[in-house]
């Protein structure tokens, strides 16, 4: 049995382990609001250059004029992978679901014959994949110093990606990162960005589209032109939007396992408090057991 | 038909201004045009440039934009922008000096990439500079 000191020196020490939890719990809930804030208010320019792109896409005479990061290269060969993870770990199973689903995704791949490249957003992921997979590696990013993540940030890799594609690097790529669905709940979600998929006719209605009429829109420059142009900006929007919305899934699963932890330690303290109850007053029955004896034996 | 023009000027951090105007000027890629109530429906890009509101109410008059695009439908006008200061906004003086950095950047440039981006920084500069004239 552990003595009495012993259970003292780790009540304390789990003591202040829940402290730390729980602070870190609280300041994930004050950068929660904010990156909600941020991913919402995202949400206009997204939603409207999607719809510019549907309408201009939508009235190409023929797919064939349309740039190569719409159409494609025309083969699947060489697979990029974005894969977005956070900069920091104790965040719950954020961290390894993306790579686990990224790993899944590898696999396959691998299977079918294709080559993979990778591009890491963030440290944990970069970290954890540099060890069996270091040669896949072709891009690294870290937003460690980034306190807000801007559009700023986004455009770069946006940039990288398009650069890539244009050199002939790769054929499809393909973005890794956690939604925000809710604060308990983060979803994997792989997203396609080259070649680009539009979304089909009749998908839930746009309720900010404008009742043109009948009437249609005229184009400035060409539609090809135009979406030349679009198309890259749509790119660095996606990024954009994947980045916020990690941030916030980041912050919202650190949160909960935070929340978890600190429970987990309050339950922790609760124990070795009986336990260590139990032990001293044991001690002191044997004592006064001790003390009745030896004057029974007078 | 309505006599004003709902215009909208977002940027992907957030919607910037909202308001109802009289007339838009705006900077297109092939020619500057306005746009009042009863527009025909247009889709644009838009270089860089400054984009004027007439009758805006409490909103600011003159935006410059580091280029975009403009959806014009049914009296309704959004411009989609990167970047988007009010004119009002910007100081000369500090944009005099940036102009200055640009240019030793764009002669300090090593390899074509560089001067690339620099002319490109230029550039931007310059029509930012002209803006504020």
């Amino acid at each position: 049995m552990p003595s009495l000191k012993d259970l003292r020196t780790r009540i304390a020490s789990v003591t202040s382990t829940q402290k730390i939890t729980k602070a870190m719990q609280m300041v994930a809930a004050a950068k929660l609001r904010r990156a909600q804030e941020a991913a919402e208010q995202s949400r206009p320019y997204a939603q409207r250059m999607e719809r510019m792109i549907v309408s201009v896409a939508g009235n190409l005479p023929s797919l064939d004029a349309a740039p190569p990061l719409v159409v494609g290269s025309g083969k699947d060969d060489v697979h990029l992978l974005v894969v977005v993870t956070a900069e920091r770990g104790l965040c719950g199973a954020f961290n390894t679901n993306i790579l686990r689903a990224v790993r899944a995704k590898i696999g396959e791949l691998r299977d079918a014959g294709k080559e993979v490249k990778l591009y890491c957003v963030g440290r944990k992921g970069y970290d954890s994949l540099r060890r069996d997979m270091e040669s896949l590696i072709v891009e690294y990013v870290t937003l460690r110093e980034v306190r807000n993540i801007t559009f700023a940030e986004a455009r770069p890799i946006a940039e990288k990606i398009s650069a890539m594609f244009e050199a002939g690097e790769f054929d499809v790529c393909t973005m890794y990162y956690n939604a925000f669905k809710s604060v308990i709940s983060q979803v994997v979600t792989e997203q396609q960005l080259v070649p680009v998929k539009l979304p089909d006719d009749g998908e839930e209605a746009d309720e900010t589209a404008p009742d043109l009429g009948g009437a249609i829109y005229e184009y400035e420059p060409e539609e090809e032109e135009l979406l030349g142009v679009l198309v890259p900006r749509n790119l660095s929007v996606q990024a954009y939007r994947a980045l916020l919305e990690s941030a916030a899934a980041e912050q919202a699963a650190r949160m909960t396992s935070m929340d978890n932890a600190t429970r987990n330690a309050g339950e922790m303290i609760d124990k070795l408090t009986l336990n260590y109850n139990r032990t001293r007053q044991a001690m002191i029955t044997t004592e006064l057991i001790e003390i009745v004896s030896g004057a029974e034996a007078l | 038909m309505a006599d004003k023009l709902a215009f909208e000027l977002v940027s992907p951090d957030r919607l910037l201004l909202s308001v109802e105007a009289d007339a838009v000027a705006m900077p297109g890629m092939e020619g500057d045009f306005g746009v009042l109530p009863g527009h025909a429906p247009v889709i644009s890009a838009l270089r860089a440039g400054v984009i004027e509101v007439e009758g805006g109410g409490d909103g600011p008059d003159r935006v410059f934009i580091a280029g975009g695009f403009a959806e014009v439908a049914a009296d309704r006008l959004t411009v989609l922008a990167e970047d988007a200061i009010p004119v009002a906004d910007m100081d000369r003086a500090d944009l005099e000096q940036r102009v200055q950095d640009a240019r030793e950047d764009l002669e300090d440039a090593e390899d074509d990439e560089q001067r690339r981006l620099a002319e490109g920084k230029l550039a931007l500069l310059q029509e930012m500079l002209a803006a504020v004239r």
